[in-house]
């Protein structure tokens, strides 16, 4: 456990636990209520493992009314809840309380209508990402937003992080293909944005909630857009001498007009561990692996392997293959999809981090990266979401060795400064949560943070949704709502005035 | 409806910031709008003051490689419009032309307000609307503060989504002075396939099997035969046209026109219009030009689109009206000549109760105040709304009471 503060617990809520479970369980009969910490010890962490907290207690409910009656007590009790979907978040964002409820949504997990005409799904938030496509491929239709955790993670934390995945450039993050949404307020309100039809009557509310990692309502329903699947897909295999040769060959292809389905990269360590792991098939005397997955009509797919293989050369590269099947093509994939666990191999343990950058920045931060490798005395291996610059960065340490997960968690606040100091983002799929929660200070001033907070007050006024996670410090909204006025001190006095 | 007809002209955020301040400690609204051609669009604003924010204009930066534009807030809509052009790229949102719907000259409007209004034409159903394009905003709020968020890479979880909070929010949330956006290759070629002669339900079901085929459709339509004559290029001798629209490589755009030829089947004669035809129909569709020459109120109503040819029917019990579909029959344009005093909004929405979606009145001449222009909401979604407008502007200064 490393030295990330949470808001102390209150001491009040501890001493009335029995009280506020038998409360609970008046409204979520059955099993539906956990206390027992042998059997809450299962949700004490999410996909980021560093961190471990038992709940005060787990609540799983099964039906909208259950979930605003627990809300509305937790509410009126100013008791903290924490909403939790399958818990695969990398960023802590589904990290219990000691003094919180940890609503759990995982039997919210029925698909509750399919309308092929209008092209939507509607689901409860518990099903996950990979069940929406199966449960419309057997009409050609899938859902777009693939994280590669799509196998466990469930569509409402999808919403919760405004999940991406590979194929974002081309089609867009959660956000870009939901529709519609149920979810209820702190205050145990119903509200209902969107629906089948596109865009708002109002304020664009789907938008807001989307990626607001469980700071400003409980999803209980998403309606998502589903896409009919591309009539074919294949993949390009280019290797270069160079990170800049493999960063100007993504510029090139884009300058060209061709927005590829998926264009992934990866760095030496990264490519040398993939091909131990899962013998892919890539070369390993290159700096640089680029995946360009070219998917659409055939006509078009053959068109342009053609032309971004021209673009390719024309930039260097010095290894360059085709797949010439789906098998093959599930190959050039296997050894990117398995990156994590492989680069797992080459230590006990790694940190991922997910900084986004512009392109054109790729080989400067890999430079930089070397040298804090050095200095900070880690392994560093990368994998590049290239089309969309999300970075990857997996920093490889021994939690055993006293210091060294500090040491690594050092690295990668480095990293992270580094992607905004050229133009860059702190999370770009996986969230705030608390990993980066203390440094959100480097990219947004005080007041960026206070109107961001304001906009939580709206939502939930006493901070009980979540609270410790996203913002590094917390400012209780009648101080935020406070107005300054500036009676006669005016600058810009030549300005006409009323 | 202004005390003082000259506007304030902020030349940058300072003064824009030492306006809004002033209007703050005074508690005097203000009414804020670029090159105003969407100042007709919602309730009218009673301020003291209007701020006209097209000085602030002018690129940023744009990097053609990279896919993004910053942009001043004020930057002509049309300029950017060029620049990207020249670049072999644009907008992909299609922004709408509103000023042809109020009398005005076309080509006019700023990217500000294409953000504000949240424009999206008929690649909507493709591609998105300015929401789903923006990447990032720098802004002024209510209470005189100055606050960014997002930034210039597409992917970017880093927060709330503050920029497509204020997208769709008609000035009544910030002014904007800052923006990025993602932009995109211009489709290197565009050719639409027209039927003739279709009923709505027909049209739109239609439109409905080429969106769920693999053809990659960026423009689908139907016009009954009235506001089908406004289309250039096409012969439709009184008959409706259901118009469905392919972009991209020009081999890919072929390819896929032989597709979906085959699925609409050789039942029905069809026509083909490429390049430079094609995108001037699309304009016709995007910029509601069948009731540009006219003055009779506009709607326009989102639907799903299945729903669209029903909600019309449903609604013919009560009124008449001239209408066509775009975005896969979702997106219904209605004018209505001789209109009742509230300009069909009890007509309109009551039918498309039944369906779900939003009716907004578009152009609303001397149409009563107290005629909702955008879909009343239920009351826990107004109160969230209203307290999400404090959160931004607590006193309500900018654009009081446009959005109702």
């Amino acid at each position: 456990m490393s030295s990330l503060a949470m808001p102390a617990p209150n001491e009040a809520h501890l001493a009335r636990r029995e009280e506020i479970a038998a409360a609970l369980r008046a409204i979520v009969p059955g099993e539906g209520v956990v206390t027992a910490p042998d059997e809450m010890r299962v949700f004490e962490t999410d996909g980021l493992t560093a961190y471990r907290q038992l709940p005060l207690v787990v609540v799983l409910p099964e039906t909208v009314e259950q979930v605003s009656r627990v809300l509305a007590y937790c509410d009126s009790n100013a008791i903290p809840v924490v909403p939790r979907g399958s818990g695969t978040s990398l960023s802590g964002g589904a990290l219990p309380l000691a003094d919180g409820v940890l609503l759990v949504m995982s039997r919210f997990n029925r698909v509750l209508e399919i309308d092929y005409p209008n092209r939507t799904a509607t689901v409860q938030p518990g099903v996950t990402n990979l069940a929406i496509t199966k449960a419309v491929s057997a009409r050609g239709f899938y859902y777009a937003p693939d994280p590669s955790s799509q196998i466990a993670c469930s569509i409402g934390g999808n919403v919760a992080e405004n999940s991406g995945g590979v194929h974002c450039l081309k089609y867009g993050l959660t956000t870009n293909n939901i529709l519609g949404l149920e979810m209820v307020l702190m205050s145990g309100e119903i509200v209902r944005l969107g629906g089948k039809h596109l865009d708002s009557e109002g304020y664009d509310l789907l938008g807001l909630l989307t990626g607001s990692e469980g700071l400003l309502g409980v999803v209980t329903e998403v309606t998502v857009r589903i896409l009919q699947s591309p009539e074919t897909a294949r993949a390009v295999l280019f290797g270069f001498p160079t990170s800049e040769a493999g960063g100007a060959c993504v510029a090139a292809v884009i300058a060209a007009g061709i927005i590829p389905g998926g264009m992934e990269m990866m760095d030496r360590p990264a490519i040398h561990a993939t091909e131990a792991y899962t013998k892919a098939g890539y070369p390993l005397d290159v700096e640089a692996l680029l995946i360009v997955e070219l998917d659409g009509p055939q006509g078009e797919v053959d068109f342009l392997i053609g032309e971004v293989e021209t673009i390719a050369r024309r930039c260097g590269a010095a290894y360059v293959r085709v797949s010439q099947n789906e098998s093959e093509r599930q190959l050039f994939w296997l050894g990117r999809k398995a990156a994590f666990p492989a680069v797992g191999r080459l230590a006990p343990d790694y940190l991922c981090m997910d900084g986004t950058i512009p392109r054109k920045q790729l080989p400067h931060v890999l430079a930089r990266m070397r040298e804090m490798s050095k200095k900070y005395g880690l392994e560093v291996a990368n994998v590049f979401h290239a089309g969309d610059g999300n970075l990857h960065p997996l920093i490889l340490y021994d939690g055993n060795n006293p210091g060294e997960f500090d040491r690594a968690e050092a690295f990668g606040a480095d990293i992270l400064r580094l992607c905004v100091e050229v133009g860059g983002v702190l999370t770009g799929e996986h969230g705030v949560g608390i990993e980066k929660r203390d440094l959100m200070g480097e990219m947004f001033n005080e007041d960026d943070l206070k109107q961001q907070q304001r906009v939580k007050c709206a939502f939930d006024p006493q901070h009980l949704l979540n609270p410790g996670k996203v913002f590094p410090v917390l400012h209780r909204c009648a101080e935020l709502g406070r107005l300054h006025v500036h009676k006669g001190r005016l600058p810009h006095p030549d300005l006409p005035r009323f | 409806m202004l005390d003082n007809p000259a506007p304030l002209v902020p030349r940058d955020t300072a003064d824009l910031v030492a306006i809004i301040r002033d209007a703050v400690d005074a508690e005097t609204p203000l009414e804020l709008y670029g090159h105003g051609t969407k100042r007709g669009i919602g309730h009218p604003v009673v301020a003291r003051a209007g701020v006209d924010l097209s000085a602030i204009s002018g690129v940023l930066f744009y990097e053609p490689d990279e896919i993004v534009i910053g942009l001043y807030a004020g930057t002509p809509l049309a300029e950017v419009e060029a620049l990207l052009a020249a670049n072999n790229q644009e907008l992909a949102f299609e922004p709408i032309d509103y000023g042809p719907l109020f009398g005005l000259p076309p080509g006019s409007g700023t990217i500000g307000g294409a953000l504000a209004a949240n424009l999206g034409g008929p690649r909507r159903i493709r591609s998105g609307a300015a929401r789903d394009h923006v990447l990032g905003v720098a802004a002024v709020s209510g209470r005189g503060e100055v606050f960014k968020s997002g930034g210039r890479v597409v992917k970017n979880v880093t927060g709330y989504d503050l920029s497509k909070g204020l997208a769709g929010s008609w000035g009544t949330l910030a002014a904007f002075t800052e923006l990025t956006f993602k932009v995109l290759p211009r489709p290197e070629f565009s050719a639409t396939i027209a039927l003739f002669g279709l009923g709505d339900a027909e049209g739109v079901e239609l439109l409905c099997r080429a969106m769920g085929s693999p053809a990659e459709v960026s423009g689908a339509a139907h016009l009954p035969a009235a506001p089908a004559a406004a289309l250039p290029h096409l012969a439709s001798a009184g008959r409706s046209c259901t118009l469905i629209r392919l972009e991209g490589f020009r081999p890919s755009v072929l390819y896929r026109a032989e597709k979906l030829n085959a699925l609409i089947g050789a039942t029905h004669e069809t026509a083909r219009l490429d390049g430079a035809k094609s995108r001037d129909i699309w304009r016709v569709i995007r910029d509601a030009g069948p009731f540009v020459d006219h003055v009779d109120p506009v709607w326009r109503v989102s639907t799903a689109p299945t729903a669209g040819p029903a909600f019309v029917e449903a609604l013919r019990a009560g009124i008449t009206f001239r209408h066509y579909y775009d975005w896969s029959g979702g997106l219904v344009w209605i004018e209505i000549p001789d209109a009742p005093a509230d300009a069909g909004a009890s007509a309109i929405r009551s039918a498309l109760a039944r369906f779900g979606g939003h009716a907004t009145l578009v152009r609303a001449p001397g149409i009563e105040i107290s005629v909702p222009r955008f879909q009343p909401q239920p009351p826990a979604l107004a109160a969230l709304s209203r307290r999400l407008k404090s959160a931004f502007d607590p006193l309500n200064i900018l654009n009081p009471g446009r959005m109702g």
